[in-house]
Parts: C-alpha cells; structure tokens; sequence
C-alpha cells in the first residue's frame, strides 16, 4: 500500500486522477483462516485490522454477506463522546476517543474527524444534578467536561429557541468539546484498507448461512460461497446477530432488535457548530454535515423489527422535537430519511465476550452508539480473540452479567430496550 | 402501522406500547416467586430474537388500556391478528355499553 500524502493529490491534479489504484482488494475466500471475522461493518474491519497490528495475525478474513459498510456503519448521525460515568463504559469510551484523536494519521485516511464539541441541554435542575455528576465522575477519570450557563449555550447556538415561548426553555448545557463527529464511510475504508495493507482478505457477497461443528466447538463457517474453516469465528453483524447467534447455538440473548431512523436537511450555510443533544420529550440528537445538511435523529421506533425502514410515528415525534427546538428547521427541506436495524441490549451496553461455545467469540449489543466505540471495539475484541479472555476495557462487557447483577444500566432505565 | 384493538377498532401504532414477548397467558409470562434465580433472569433479560413471525403483549395504552396479544411480522411490519391478551378483559369490554 503506498501511503496517501499531499504530494500524491497535487501530483494526480496535475495528471488526470490517473494514478490512483485500488484502497483494497476485494478477495476471493480461501478454505481456511486463523480467525474468521463475520460481518463488514466498522466492528468487524477495526477487530480484523487490530488482530494483525495489534497481534501479529495474518490468516484473517472478514465475510461480508453485502458490499462492506452497508450496515449501521453506513447509516449512522456519526456523533463520536465520552460521556459515560459507570466504570466499565467510562474507561472504554474514553479509550475509544483517544484511538479516534489519532486514527486519521494512523490509519492515513482522513476520517474528517471534528472536534467540535458535544453539548447536552439542561432544562431543569433535577437533569442539571444528573449531569453534573456524569461530568464530574468523568473528569475525575481522566475525560472532559463542563457547564455553560444559559447565554454560554446561547452564544454557541443561537438559532435555538430562546423566546418566552419556548416550548422548553434551555437552562445551560454540559459541554464535551473533544467530542464530535466524523466520517462514516471513512472509518469503514480507512479500516479496510489498513487492514488489507496487513495482508487481511476482505470477502465481499459471502454471506455466513451456518457454521461448523466438531464435537462442541464451532470450527468454521457455511457460507454462500462454499465453507470456510477457522480456528476462531468471531461475530460482528450488530442488527443481524439475533438470528445468527441462534444458529451458532447461543440461545436467547439480552437483546432485543429494534430499528432506528435518522433524518438529513437539504444543504445549509453553517449554523449548527456543535453536535446538540436533548433528553427532553425523549432522546433528540443533531448536528451539521461538512457537506451543509443538518443530521438529526430521536428515539428507536419501539418494537421489535428487521426490517431497514422507519415508521410514520417515530418519524413525525422526532419532526416535532426538532422544530420545537430549532425553529428555523421548519423552514428547511427534509432531504432524506433512513432505518437501520440496532442490535438493542437490555442494560443499553454492549458485549465483546468469549462465549460458552469453543471457538465461538461474540460482539454485539451497540444500542445507539456504536460508530464511537468502532475503534475501542475491534482494539479490545482483537485482544479477546488472540488472548482467549477479556482485556480490562472490556471485562464489563461480558454476556452473563445480568445473571451475577452486574448490569451496566448508564441510564438507569430498567431492562426496556426502547428505554435506553 | 396499525394495530386493530378489538375494543377500539383499527388504530396508529403511536397510540400502542410494545411490552415484550408474549406466550399465551399474562399470569404465566412471569415465574413463581420460588423459582431459581437462572429462571428470573431469562424472564427479565433474556429474549429470542425473532426474525418473521412473533407473537408480542402490547398494551393499547393511549385508548381503551386493554393488554393485547398480538402476531406480527418482524420483517415485513404486518400484523396478522390483535387479540384481548387477558381473556377477562374480553369478558369485561364486552358487557360495556
Ligand atoms: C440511524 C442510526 C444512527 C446512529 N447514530 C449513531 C451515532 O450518532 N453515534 C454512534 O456512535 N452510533 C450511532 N449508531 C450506531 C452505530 O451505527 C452502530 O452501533 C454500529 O455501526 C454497529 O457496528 P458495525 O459498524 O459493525 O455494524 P454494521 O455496519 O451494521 O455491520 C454489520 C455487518 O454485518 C453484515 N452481516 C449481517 N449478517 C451477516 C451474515 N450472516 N454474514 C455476513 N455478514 C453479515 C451486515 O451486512 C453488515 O454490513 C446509529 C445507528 C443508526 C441505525
Ligand atoms: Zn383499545
């Protein structure tokens, strides 16, 4: 892989974008790997490129049973925090922040990664109490954070509404500045692309139909396109991992599958700065594209689906959120709207776990907020898969806590996914 | 989507909350009191994930409040039949005016 420089833009200006080659190639599977990696989103492309840095692995494959980022990764408001207080998540996020400062050189992709700030609105003082002890427990574990008072918010985002009228009126906010968003495409293909460079084979239109079996231990995988055997079959399909999971043998989970929508304007001039969040009428999130649209989302629909479409209901409580909010919304197009399936735990955390079955490795349970975690995600489940064990990061994020009360419920909302 | 209440006839999912898996009877979705912790634990935090056809409780909570047994398709959104999930309630709705 010849390394991205300023020099290669110029130079291929200058000449007809003629020198460009492919960012990776799109393998034919082999018969066998060391670890086999199901699913081509952001989790299974970073877990596949640190298995080889971090690990030395080579035999790697990732089967993607459509074309890679298709998924969740493709999909998501891409708003990357910290913002986390119980031990287990605080480390992890914080963990997965700090890989994202330095990822774009790392990776030698621009992942378009903006620090521009998180900012949650305060409306009352019980959320004010909440809060400050979320901020507080953060900055004494090592992440950022702080209050701004009601015209502080109000200088940053004046297009919201300040009037006598409002329908909630802001009270301040907490603000998260190395917090942000970035490119969602990007971390896919930058990942991809660092890890082909390292000799992983990504396999596109392989879809995982069954695995395979010698006494108790799973020992590869059916595919559409032939079987292929591996030591280790570490799953990675986030929406998709009800079913599969069931077919590798796991049994019921705590998870339930739910679908959540996510809006985008027509092009505007810059006007929101910062990512806004609100926990007022239920969740409200936005924030400006580089390219001008304002993204924006609310809640999951409330029940149980797989099917990559949103419903009316969701749709039309989350248009009302936003222009009781920002006003100036009502006056904007709507460009777009999109589903994708969220693999919805019942605490609102995640899992990167051994399991019970040999040669079986689990990653799932991402909620709402698995495009932040993509880094810290495929950084701990490689560790998980070459050690056969947790790393420290991610030994909260075990299958059986609810059996031994150790649930990481951050939003102390009880086990009602469409809660969290 | 929509859901028919048989108490209140075709209505949007909005009005409708969706409480969890469902087998037949509300007094049985729960364990005994007695039952082994392992028990509990799958009735609070375990589910099966269906893909297709699923049967659900969900309760018509912005109108009539009845519970209800619902079957409905996890890929396609169609609900194939809404029914009083407490066979009580059936009863009671019925002798209403
Ligand atoms: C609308 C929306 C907004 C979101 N906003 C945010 C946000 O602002 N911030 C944030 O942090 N997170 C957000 N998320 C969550 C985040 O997108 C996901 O948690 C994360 O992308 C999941 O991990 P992934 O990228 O690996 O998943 P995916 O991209 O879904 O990857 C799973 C892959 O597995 C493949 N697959 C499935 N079954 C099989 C099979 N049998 N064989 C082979 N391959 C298979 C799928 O095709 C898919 O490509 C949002 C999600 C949605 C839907
Ligand atoms: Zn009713």
């Amino acid at each position: 892989m010849r390394p991205y420089s300023a020099l290669d833009v110029l130079w291929n200006g200058l000449t007809g974008q003629r020198g460009w080659t492919r960012a990776w190639r799109d393998r034919a599977p082999r018969p066998a790997y060391d670890v086999v990696i199901v699913g081509g989103g952001g989790h299974g492309l970073a877990t596949a490129y640190y298995l080889a840095r971090n690990h030395g692995l080579r035999r790697v494959a990732v089967l993607e049973r459509g074309l890679i980022g298709q998924g969740n990764a493709g999909r998501n408001t891409t708003i990357v925090r910290s913002n986390y207080m119980l031990p287990g998540n605080r480390e992890f996020y914080e963990h997965t922040l700090k890989l994202w400062e330095g990822l774009s050189q790392e990776l030698n992709y621009n992942l378009m990664f903006s620090q521009r700030g998180h900012l949650a609105l305060s409306f009352d003082p019980g959320f004010r109490d909440a809060f400050a002890r979320r901020y507080n427990t953060m900055r004494m574990t090592g992440a950022d954070g702080r209050w701004l008072s009601r015209s502080e918010v109000q200088a940053r985002a004046p297009y919201l509404d300040w009037s006598q009228s409002a329908r909630f009126p802001i009270e301040g906010g907490f603000l998260q500045q190395r917090a942000g968003t970035a490119r969602h495409d990007a971390l896919v293909w930058g990942f991809a692309r660092a890890a082909d460079a390292r000799g992983v084979h990504i396999v596109q239109n392989c879809e995982v139909t069954g695995f395979l079996r010698e006494g108790g231990a799973i020992v590869g995988v059916e595919t559409s396109r032939g079987e292929i055997r591996a030591e280790k079959v570490a799953l990675a399909v986030a929406g998709s991992t009800g079913p599969l999971a069931a077919k590798a043998g796991l049994g019921k989970l705590p998870l339930e599958t739910h679908k959540l929508q996510a809006f985008v304007t027509e092009p505007l001039k810059p006007i929101v700065h910062q990512v806004i969040s609100s926990a007022r009428q239920g969740l409200f999130y936005m924030s400006q594209s580089d390219k001008g649209g304002v993204v924006f989302g609310g809640e999951i629909d409330g029940h149980p689906s797989y099917a990559q479409r949103g419903g009316l209901e969701t749709y039309s409580e989350v248009m009302s959120k936003a222009v009781s909010l920002a006003p100036f919304l009502a006056r904007t197009r709507l460009l777009r709207q999109w589903a994708g399936v969220v693999d919805m735990s019942m605490d609102g955390s995640p899992f990167i776990t051994p399991t019970p079955i040999p040669g079986l490795y689990f990653n799932a349970g991402w909620n709402y907020g698995g495009f932040k975690a993509t880094p810290a995600s495929g950084w701990c489940y490689a560790h998980t898969i070459a050690h056969d064990a947790p790393h420290e990061l991610n030994a909260a994020f075990s299958l059986d806590r609810f059996a031994r009360g150790r649930e990481l419920d951050e939003e102390a909302a009880g086990p009602v996914p469409r809660l969290h | 989507m929509r859901l028919t209440c048989p108490f209140c006839g075709p209505r949007d999912v909005a009005e409708f909350v969706y409480e969890g898996p469902f087998s037949g009877a509300p007094q049985t979705e729960r364990p005994a009191l007695s039952a082994a912790p392992a028990a509990w634990v799958e009735a609070v935090f375990l589910r099966d994930q269906p893909r297709g056809e699923t049967r659900e409780l969900w309760r018509h909570l912005h109108g009539c409040g009845c519970f209800l047994d619902v079957l409905r398709d996890t890929l396609t959104h169609e609900v194939r039949a809404v029914a009083f999930a407490d066979p009580a309630d059936a009863a009671a709705m019925r002798a209403k005016p």
